[in-house]
């Protein structure tokens, strides 16, 4: 399909790290039901290292697909990197989205530092 | 491939396809030439206009070529505006869930001075014809009232509304791109004044349409230059298009009753089935709609995942939700019968014809359940829901 990169179709057909850990460190949640997107992080968080990482979404194939991608991306790093990824750094990694379609990707960086502090708030 | 996307557009018909292929190879003339071949297509073309003309019950002088059904919803409108102004009138009466072709014209007219009164839907997605009679004042330009719904397919009292506008003299537009070729159309015994056709919509081709509009009314030119379509649209016609548009009005036309029973029983099959759904709903009317349509909403997902989930199934179909439609809004048709936008987001619809089957139906309501199992599962906001943290609203 034309409409996204093969990149995107595969993290939106298969998404890693889908579900909920029980007992996480830090939880986010960024987007609403209105607009049709929803995103939460779960993170599991041990000497400031993301150690795993799970996501629950609702909303369309390019929000599942960033949400995806921002888990991967995250997995095994330093807070401190972890809080650095950005909306473009994810969009790149996905090759790209249609332009109506970056507000996703941003949801995702947003859910990640909701999760962030959330851990830090603890 | 299952194509449950005919509200979009249809598969064009083998007659279809043989009378443009036949236009193209031996009838290739301009019509406004003075020779032979020009003047076989331009009686080609004249041949065209009256099938048509025969399908709605209009003489083929009130029939316009147009490039589709939207050209022609809005030069009816723009036509009927100016003439709306020529009496010192300038309120027109229409609904909330018309189709963008007359949503973006009105929304244009308003910025030029008229009143646009959009009536309300309600729930089942329909307008009665008191609601239009008590509407209409000394000073209403026109009505203009889809015949059936092109997203939830309800299906509008045209007739009633046509005599209610003929009794007071307001003219009568009914945008019936939906509705051509799946339900019996009479512009003389329904009272329409001006009506819009899109032939795509009944197995013709793609870039072509109809404006009917009744003699005596004067249309406003949106495209200027030769005297084609006796002046009312110029550019050299699309002979082979009409003749392919006429094939496809024809055979619609002629088995319109048995595929109407036929697809309304698989229509009929998918509702109940689909309906089994939990924290799911039909939108629009169960019983007056469109033979094909097929509109749900269910709760917690959002429609695009399931669009793309669909096609990996090899189904083909639609959805209200914003990020279908290109803008951050769902559909205003959801919107318009109620359904708050959260809900509108998870929408799906199947628009079925005549060759679809039952085994589609079977694999339709096959996967249809998996797929919105699979998204609920992933989604925080149905969680929410199931641990009572927020409230089911279906």
């Amino acid at each position: 399909m034309a409409l996204y990169s093969e990149k995107v179709m595969d993290h939106f057909r298969n998404p890693r790290n889908v579900g909920v850990i029980e007992n996480a460190d830090g939880v986010g949640e960024a987007g609403n039901a209105v607009c049709g997107d929803i995103m939460k992080i779960y993170l599991k968080i041990d000497n400031d290292i993301v150690t795993d990482v799970k996501f629950e979404t609702f909303g369309c194939g390019s929000a599942i697909a960033s949400s995806s991608m921002a888990t991967e991306l995250i997995k095994g790093k330093p807070l401190e990197q972890v809080l650095q990824l950005t909306n473009k750094a994810v969009t790149e990694a996905l090759d790209g989205l249609p332009a109506h379609k970056l507000h996703c990707s941003v949801l995702a960086e947003e859910a990640i530092r909701a999760a962030v502090k959330d851990y830090y708030e603890r | 491939m299952i194509y449950a996307d005919n509200a979009a557009t249809t598969r064009m018909s083998a007659a279809a396809i043989d009378a443009m292929r036949s236009c193209m190879e031996e009838n290739w003339g301009n019509p406004s030439s003075l020779y032979r071949l020009g003047q076989s297509a331009s009686e080609t073309l004249q041949n065209a206009r009256e099938r048509i003309a025969a399908c709605i019950g209009a003489a083929s002088g009130e029939v316009v070529f147009t490039s589709g059904g939207s050209e022609a919803d809005n030069q009816a409108i723009l036509s009927a505006a100016r003439l709306g102004v020529q009496k010192g009138k300038k309120h027109i009466i229409s609904t909330a869930f018309e189709h963008h072709a007359i949503l973006h014209t009105l929304k244009r007219l308003e910025a030029e001075g008229f009143e646009v009164e959009l009536l309300p839907v309600g729930n089942s997605g329909t307008v009665s014809a008191s609601q239009v009679a008590e509407a209409i004042r000394q000073d209403t330009a026109f009505v203009t009232i889809m015949y059936a719904n092109n997203e939830i397919g309800s299906i509008l009292p045209i007739p009633q509304i046509g005599e209610i506008c003929r009794e007071r003299g307001v003219i009568f537009h009914t945008d019936a791109v939906q509705a051509a070729g799946h339900l019996p159309i009479d512009v003389k015994e329904q009272n329409i004044d001006m009506l819009s056709l899109s032939a795509h919509k009944f197995h013709g081709p793609k870039g072509i349409g109809v404006l009917y509009a009744r003699q005596g009314i004067p249309l406003t030119n949106l495209i200027e230059g030769g005297a084609q379509e006796r002046g009312r649209r110029a550019g050299t016609e699309n002979v082979s298009a009409a003749m392919g548009m006429a094939a496809a009005l024809e055979e619609s036309c002629a088995h319109m009753a048995e595929n109407a029973a036929r697809v309304s029983a698989l229509r009929d099959r998918l509702i109940a089935g689909l309906s089994r759904i939990s924290h799911s709903a039909l939108n629009g009317d169960p019983v007056n709609r469109l033979p094909g349509n097929v509109n749900f909403c269910f709760e917690g997902i959002e429609g695009e995942s399931l669009l793309l989930l669909l096609d990996d199934h090899g189904i083909c179909a639609s959805s209200g939700s914003a990020c279908t439609s290109g803008s951050l809004d769902p559909s205003h048709v959801l919107l318009a019968i109620g359904r708050p936008h959260e809900i509108a987001h998870g929408s799906l619809r199947l628009s079925l014809c005549g060759e679809n089957t039952e085994a589609d139906v079977d694999a339709i309501l096959k996967a249809v359940p998996e797929i919105v199992d699979y998204l609920r599962n992933m989604s925080p906001l149905w969680k929410d829901k199931c641990s009572g943290k927020k409230e089911f609203i279906l």
